[in-house]
């Protein structure tokens, strides 16, 4: 016991010590967001400031966060509805070409995201999308399908066949039993795949950086990004924690609530690789 | 799409198909049935990634403008003079490297934070959730993190008596490589861990009766054990730093001295970043395209003959 203990608190000690460094630059983002910084504009003491100078950027932090909001909001909608469907599709029902479809939608997978931007630039300009919210969200959410659908489709497949016969012996047309059977026992899944879907909206940049021109209509981390260096490479790195603190308060909130799904929706992929 | 690794297809769900038992559909016609639930998914598939994919393929054979728009075929002129581009091999070459370093580096720390974390008590849970929150940042916002905790007037990183953590080209190197460590360590971690579990108790208890240490129990059980785990690993790492672009864009903007330029900030920089031509730069993402396929090809090979 006592060599066990001897050799437990260093351990222990070296475990802890490790814990602060992956934690302090978060800590740390939190403090510099709201105290004076050396060297920049933002010198008026503890307080908002940095947050009150992120706000008076440009179109506004407000703006920017109605951008992003409605772009992950919309990519949510987008990849729980199309996955939904079409993990049911796959898990329940034989049709011609069926595997073709699904195989495409993994093949998403193995093509990088730089070589599809390229033409999905032109491919939204010719569709009139360019520059706007909705076409972003559309292509993340395509982005978002080979997981969504492949959940989806193990989802469903769990389901005990027995409850959906008992659907279908009551009555229920596909639909009915899709709405008020099959979705209920299969919330885990849709809880994993919108948070995956949320974060990756609200956290991409590539994307919005290749697709959105206008100022105004650029998600948050793409306008945290401008304000470093526009003006004679003067960066306010006051006002870079503050948009940094916003940003990632909404994801570690998030995580830390439904840690459980995100591990979970973790794992699943990784299982099956 | 952020940078984050995606998570692997799975290689075996087709073909399991075959053996499975017949489904009751649901309804009379269940193959007409079957195709308005998937049409969704079919029209966005078709819009959103055949299309596009065939366009790139057009366009890499085309004299193609960022505001001109396609002015004809040049085949394979974009691929010559893309390989040609004064920073192509340096691209190449520091890709590479970054690949390397990153993937040792990130395999070897998360194996050695799963092992230590690998008992289900609560003081392992709260370091395994201190490990993991930097995951829920995204890449870009962590790189923002980094760029103001490197910054020479904001700093608190003082008292590591480093003069510039982006200023010359392997401090860039590094102190981006920092970051990634710091982001994706308990992602991996996580990987890890799934394959400890995966591991029964009766073979660590039939090495500790054949007299092995804890050293023995390790190198001869738990290692060859997590193979398929850690190889999953090194394939998305690989990928992932690959394709990086975030975490440079944002911290050195390829700087130093050019000495940070990835592949896809090249392909970036061939489309919309001064040079306007979108065929030079679908060419080199499909060269990009083809080097990935490679090389997880080759890997998946490793995964999956080394495990039977």
């Amino acid at each position: 016991m006592s060599r066990n203990l001897l050799l437990r608190t260093p351990q222990h000690v070296l475990t802890g010590a490790l814990a602060i460094v992956f934690l302090f630059p978060l800590a740390w983002a939190s403090v510099a967001s709201v105290s004076p910084q050396a060297g920049t504009a933002q010198t008026d003491g503890w307080g908002l400031g940095n947050y009150q100078t992120l706000a008076d950027y440009q179109a506004g932090i407000g703006q920017y966060l109605f951008n992003s909001t409605l772009v992950s909001t919309l990519t949510v909608l987008f990849t729980l509805t199309v996955s939904v469907l079409g993990g049911y599709a796959f898990a329940m029902f034989r049709f011609p070409g069926r595997n073709v479809l699904f195989l495409l939608t993994l093949a998403i997978l193995m093509v990088p995201y730089a070589t599809l931007l390229i033409p999905l630039y032109v491919l939204l300009n010719e569709l009139g999308l360019q520059n706007s919210l909705i076409g972003l969200a559309l292509v993340l959410a395509m982005f978002q399908l080979p997981f969504g659908t492949l959940m989806m489709r193990v989802s469903f497949e769990a389901v005990p066949t027995e409850l959906r016969e008992a659907a279908l012996i009551d009555g229920c047309g596909s639909v009915r039993a899709l709405r008020l059977v099959l979705l209920p026992a299969v919330k885990p899944g849709l809880i994993t795949v919108g948070l995956f879907a949320f974060l990756a909206a609200w956290n991409d940049f590539i994307t919005p950086l290749v697709l959105i021109s206008d100022s105004d209509k650029v998600p948050l981390p793409l306008a945290v990004a401008n304000l470093r260096g526009q003006v004679m490479g003067i960066v306010d790195y006051g006002a870079t924690e503050a948009g940094v603190v916003v940003l990632a308060l909404p994801c570690v909130l998030l995580f830390l609530a439904l840690q459980r799904h995100y591990v979970r929706g973790f794992m699943s992929g990784a299982l099956k690789g | 799409m952020s940078p984050t690794p995606t998570l692997a297809a799975p290689p075996g769900d087709v073909a399991r198909e075959g053996g499975r038992r017949p489904r009751r559909p649901l309804r009379r016609s269940p193959a007409l049935t079957g195709w308005a639930y998937a049409a969704p998914t079919a029209i966005f598939v078709l819009i959103f990634f055949v299309v596009p994919f065939l366009l790139v393929g057009r366009m890499s054979v085309s004299d193609w403008g960022l505001f001109a728009g396609n002015r004809g075929w040049n085949a394979p002129e974009n691929f010559t003079s893309a390989m040609d581009d004064r920073m192509f091999w340096p691209a190449v070459w520091f890709t590479l490297k970054y690949t390397v370093v990153t993937t040792v580096i990130l395999l070897g720390l998360s194996l050695g934070l799963a092992l230590i974390v690998q008992e289900s008590t609560r003081w392992n849970g709260l370091l395994r959730t201190a490990f993991l929150v930097p995951g829920a940042l995204g890449l870009a916002s962590a790189s923002l993190l980094f760029y103001a905790l490197y910054s020479p007037q904001a700093s608190p990183l003082g008292f590591l008596g480093i003069d510039s953590f982006l200023g010359t080209p392997s401090a860039a190197l590094w102190s981006t490589v920092a970051l990634i460590v710091w982001r994706f360590a308990g992602f991996y971690m996580l990987l890890v861990l799934v394959g400890l579990q995966g591991i029964s108790g009766d073979v660590y208890e039939a090495a500790r009766l054949d007299g092995a240490g804890r050293w023995q129990v390790f190198r001869y059980v738990t290692l060859p054990l997590l193979r398929p785990s850690l190889a999953l690993c090194t394939i998305l790492c690989v990928t992932g730093s690959m394709l990086a672009f975030d975490q440079f864009y944002i911290l050195t903007k390829g700087g130093p001295d050019n000495s940070t330029v990835t592949i896809v900030q090249l392909v970036y920089n061939m489309a919309f970043g001064g040079q306007n031509d979108l065929g030079r730069a679908a060419a080199l993402s499909i060269l990009v395209l083809v080097a990935l396929l490679v090389v997880n090809a080759l890997q998946f090979r490793n995964l999956r003959g080394r495990e039977g």
